[in-house]
This record gives structure tokens, sequence and C-alpha cells, in this order.
């Protein structure tokens, strides 16, 4: 069983896990890691986004962070050597975010296996659709490594069903239709796609995109097994960074704020 | 069983193209690959299409004879298809026209286009407002300060014009957000892409809509000569007017030429050479060569021609190279400006900064063909949009 499955059975019937992310290697791989690690001390796991310079499903927070990122000098391999010092220190799920080019440019099959080394569970890859995911899934599979897939309310009722048997850990249910970014609430579409996604899939269900507090977090718990909060964290490290303050401190005490709330 | 899949499924030429794409746009690409294919096996929106392009932009375009540019260059037979005669001064307008019909057949009260020169926007605005959409424009700020007359004629034909910061602040930054907008907006708008990029199925609906031009050029050809053309020459950003020319001669085998932006050099962020330089990669949605870095980024891109100035390639001019199907060249700034030059004085037409490249390679090979040979180049579009910027690079006797 992997650590993605673990979490979801450990929590199964107590409370929706929180899942947080931040971009790797933002503002710096030092700051980043400080980031990540004060993430874990909240979060029941993390995704690392891996930045990419053309991030079209993000909105203007994750591309500013990305674009910090490669300013920095972050790398796909840094993104991998990021990922093993946090197993070094957790045993929580780490879960890496790409979009699919720089890990093709990379290789698909040296970036399972080198992930999978470094002590990576899972891949969230945002323009790998179920009709071009097996350019990855045959390496990840391989290697070891879940590869989640996405849902969103205008997804057809049998996709969703193919979807829920595709994807290893969870379902990534998109909460919005839109990029990434903070929004005022959740809309009663996002309620309604997951009824139906509840119907339709026997895995757990995660969701994501434009959850930006901690009550629509706690609205969120009430109709999914995870929560997911990047921007709002991401947010918070940024407007640290931008102020002289410290990036960690800012999204760790924001990650424990959700927590809180699902608990 | 996901492998044999990926073999068989439609939206590829060959290895390239795809629908690389958040599962959110999934549902809308095939709402509106379904609505495409409905409108192609409709005649009467076929007559409509033709209608318009007849009446309303001034289809066909000439096939004319450059027998001054013929002789200025010691060259065969040329003719340009002169898209630059075009409503609105491009051929984008050919593509903006059938998306708008599709739009509205797809029932959206808004459509948004990216764009770089500024052409493809005009082109888009001017067709919203003839058929009664709202319009939103996407143009990197660089492109907006070089295309300033073209940011005030969309305005003036009632499009909202937003200018993107990011990145280059150039033509590929402006479909990030063209693409953003339309993840959270296709309900109710229609992403008019410009060029043969995208995600399946623009690359086809966008080649379908500009094979008119090789589609007269053909006809035209065979009428003033009797015979075939020996070469198509055309430039190639995104690549819609070149595969418009190409497209409907391809069963013919002739020779056939792409001209990529070559800018200042070869050296990395200076050119837009993605076929010449490029790698296989995904960017915008498909499959295709693509300028990027050893870790997967994309790079910056140079063209004083800013239709040309775009790290990416149409999935089927990728599949056309690896094919061999046509030879991809390029030409740099300095000889699309002489180019320009030359064509305004041997035949009293100023072309687009873009078109100019394709020029600028038929005078450069032009000697090396028979004098009975006969080259058909795509005029795409006029150079009045370009004049500040020729001005500026010295071009001012």
């Amino acid at each position: 069983m992997s650590r993605i499955d673990e979490l979801f059975q450990s929590v199964k019937g107590a409370r929706a896990a929180l899942i947080g992310y931040t971009t790797a290697g933002f503002p710096d791989y030092h700051d980043s890691l400080a980031i990540a690690s004060s993430l874990l001390d909240s979060c029941d796991a993390l995704e690392l986004g891996i930045p990419f310079s053309d991030p079209t499903m993000d909105g203007p927070i994750i591309q500013e962070s990305s674009h910090l990122s490669l300013e920095a000098g972050t790398r796909v391999s840094d993104v991998i050597t990021l990922a093993g010092e946090l197993r070094d220190k957790t045993e929580k799920p780490l879960i890496i975010m790409s979009y699919y080019n720089p890990i093709n440019s990379f290789g698909a099959a040296a970036f399972a296996r080198e992930a999978a080394l470094a002590g990576v569970d899972g891949v969230l890859l945002p323009d790998l659709p179920l009709e071009e995911i097996s350019h990855w899934k045959v390496h990840g599979d391989r290697a070891g490594i879940d590869t989640m897939l996405f849902a969103s309310s205008t997804t057809p009722p049998h996709r969703l069903e193919r979807l829920g048997e595709m994807t290893n850990g969870f379902l990534y249910c998109l909460a919005v239709k839109g990029t990434t970014g903070l929004r005022e609430g959740l809309s009663e579409d996002a309620f309604e796609f997951m009824r139906r996604a509840r119907e339709s899939c026997k895995v757990p269900l995660a969701l994501g995109v434009g959850i930006s507090n901690a009550e629509q977090c706690r609205l969120a718990a009430g109709v999914s097994d995870a929560v997911i909060v990047g921007s709002a964290l991401v947010k918070e490290a940024l407007d640290a960074f931008r102020s002289g303050g410290d990036p960690s401190r800012s999204a760790g005490r924001k990650a424990a704020e959700f927590a809180r709330s699902l608990s | 069983m996901l492998e044999q899949e990926i073999e068989h499924k439609a939206g590829y030429f060959g290895a390239f193209g795809g629908r690389f794409v958040p599962e959110t746009l999934i549902a809308p690409l095939a709402e509106l690959d379904s609505a495409y294919n409905d409108a192609r096996e409709d005649p009467a929106f076929g007559a409509k299409l033709e209608d318009y392009l007849h009446n309303y932009a001034g289809r066909p375009t000439p096939l004319y004879r450059a027998n001054g540019l013929s002789n200025a260059i010691d060259g065969p037979a040329i003719y340009l298809k002169r898209e630059d005669l075009c409503h609105t001064g491009s051929h984008k307008i050919n593509n903006s026209l059938g998306q708008c019909l599709l739009a509205r057949r797809l029932g959206k009260r808004r459509v948004i286009a990216e764009t770089g020169a500024g052409q493809h926007g005009v082109a888009t605005a001017t067709a919203a407002a003839l058929l009664k959409l709202e319009c939103e424009v996407f143009m990197g700020e660089t492109d907006m300060q070089r295309q300033a007359l073209n940011v005030y004629r969309m305005q003036l034909l009632g499009a909202k014009v937003t200018p993107v910061r990011a990145g280059s602040s150039t033509l590929k930054d402006a479909v990030n957000e063209a693409l953003r907008d339309w993840v959270a907006s296709f309900d109710h708008t229609h992403y008019c892409m410009g060029s043969v990029v995208g995600p399946h199925p623009f690359p086809r609906i966008v080649r379908d809509f500009q094979s008119v031009i090789g589609r007269e050029a053909r006809r035209q050809h065979l009428d003033a000569m009797g015979r075939l053309p020996d070469c198509l020459i055309a430039c190639v950003g995104g690549g819609s007017n070149s595969i418009g020319l190409f497209y409907p001669f391809l069963k013919d085998g002739l020779r056939m030429i792409g001209v990529e932006a070559g800018g200042r050099g070869s050296t990395n962020g200076q050119h837009g050479r993605s076929l010449g330089l490029g790698s296989v990669g995904l960017l915008h949605g498909s499959k295709s060569y693509v300028l990027q870095d050893d870790d997967g980024q994309i790079m910056e891109t140079h063209s004083i021609s800013a239709g040309l100035d775009y790290p990416g390639v149409g999935p089927e001019h990728a599949f056309m190279k690896e094919k061999g199907l046509v030879e991809y060249v390029s030409v740099n700034d300095e000889e699309a400006l002489q180019a320009t030059e030359l064509l305004c004085r041997s035949e009293g037409i100023l072309p687009a900064l873009e078109s100019a490249h394709a020029i600028a390679y038929t005078a450069s090979v032009a000697r090396s063909f028979p004098k009975s040979d006969s080259i058909v180049i795509c005029l795409s579009g006029r150079g009045d949009k370009d004049v500040e910027t020729i001005r500026s690079a010295g071009i001012s006797r």
C-alpha cells in the first residue's frame, strides 16, 4: 500500500485530509525547503510544484511563485533533490505537480526512477488528460509512483467513472472552472459535482483549486476526503517574502489554521 | 490498452498534435470538435461563409504575376497570392470569419483571441462586430507598443484589448492569457485561435479555414499557366498562412518551402526558428517543435515581425517536416527589411514584415530556379502596420 493510500485509510471516517501545495524552489531552494517543512507540520501531504515558464492553468499567485523560482535557477533535478531532503524528515506523502513539458524534457523514465528513489509517492500532471496519460503512466507505474488524475464539473458521467477507475491514490476534483487562485466562495456547482463524483467513483476524492480560507476548507471537507490548498498558502509566503518577513513561518501559520478547520 | 488508444485516436498528425489540456477543457473541446464536424457537413454553413468571404472579405484574392520582382531578382516567374488585399489587410480574416460563424452556431456570445502583430486581433474584432459578438483580444505589452495602430483599430471596432505583462510580453504570453480566460469562460465564450496551434481541433479548424488560399491559388495558377507551379513559399510563425497555401497542393508533390524568423541570429532567444532549431515538446496544448532550454522551459524569441515572434509551431508543420514534405528555412531581420524595400520598389507593394520573410528567401534562391519555372509566394499581409518599425530600423530613403 502506498503512503497516499495509507493516508486515506488513516483518516477515513474521521476527517478530511489536508494537502498543501508550494512551488518548489520558490523563492529559492533554501527558503523553499523551509516553506515545505513548515507546511508539512500541519498538512497530511504536500504537493511540490515544478516551476514552468508558461503556467497556463495558474492564476497570478502561482505564476509569480513559478517565475521567482525560475529566476532563482530552479531545475527539475533540484525539485527531486528537495523532495529527497524532505523525505529524510517526514513519512507523509510527497507529490510532485508539474506541467508535462519539463518532465518530458528530463525524460519520463529517468524522472520516474529518480523521483521514486528520492521518496516521491505520486505525481499530478494537469495537462495530461486521460487520452494522453500513457505518455507518463507506463514509467510511473514501473517506478511505483502513483499517478493521480483530475476530474472537473464538465466531465461527463461515463468519463468520470473511468477517471475513478484509472486514478491511483485519489481523484483530484477541480472545485472551479478556471485557473488556480483565490475565490470568494465555493460554488454550488462544486457541491453538485462532488455529489456526482461520489456516486460514480469509489476512490478517495480530493477537492482543490480556489479554496482560499478556513471556512471554505471546512465546507470542502464536508464533501471530500481531502482538501487541497495552494494559492492561499503561496500568497502568505509571497507576501512575507516581499515585505522582508519569514515566508515559511507565514505559510506554516496559514496551513495550521486550515488544519484546525478540518479537525 | 492505453498505448493502443494513443495510436488510434484522432487529433494527431503522425506523432504531433493531441490535446494536452486540463480536464476542464476536454468537454468544451469535444463540443467544438463535434460542432465543427456538423458545420462542415452543413451546406448552409458553407454557403454563409462563402458569401462573407466573397462579398465582405473580398475573395478570391488575386494571384498576381510579379514581373517587376522577377526581373529585379533575375528569377523565374513569380506569382504573389495577394492575401494583403483581404479585408483587414491579411489572411487572418479567412479564419476569423469561419470561427466567429462557428461561435454563433455554438450559441456563444463572446469571442476571445490572442494576437501578436495585431492582424488576428483586428480580423477577429472585425468578424465579431459583423456577427454581433463581444470580443476581447489578449496582446503582449511589447507587441501593443510596436503595433499601436492595430490596438486602436481593434478598440475602434468595439473590442476590448487586454495587455499581457507576463514573460516576454509577446504572442506566447497572449496565448497563455487567452487560455486562462477560456478555461473559466467557455460556457459563453469561443476561443478564436489565430493560428494552426493549440489543442485538437484548433490546428485542423484553422487549417481548413485557411485552405481557401491554396485552393484559389491552385485554380488561378492552372488558369494562368495551364499547369501547376513548381514551388510554393510562405512564412511560418504559428504557420497558418503557409499551411493554408500548402495544404491543397499536398497531393501534387511539388516543392514547398516554409520560412521561419531568423531574427538576429541563431543564438538562443534571438530568433523564432522552432522547426529549424527547436526540439519536440509541449506548448499551448499540443505536441510539436518548440524552442525550449535543456530543462524543458520555453525560451524567449525574437523577430522584427511580431507575427513570427513565437517559440512554437503548428503540429501539422512538425509532421510535414518529419515526413520531408516541406523544407523549412529562415531569413533574418535585416534580410526581411531589405525584401520589404525590394517589393516596394519593384512592385509598388508594401508587404507585412512577416510576408517579407517569404519574399527575402525567394530573392536569395531565385537564380537557382530555371527561368521557365514558376513560384507562388503567399503575400500574407500588407505592411501598413509595420511602417513605424521599418522607419525606425533605418529604411527611410
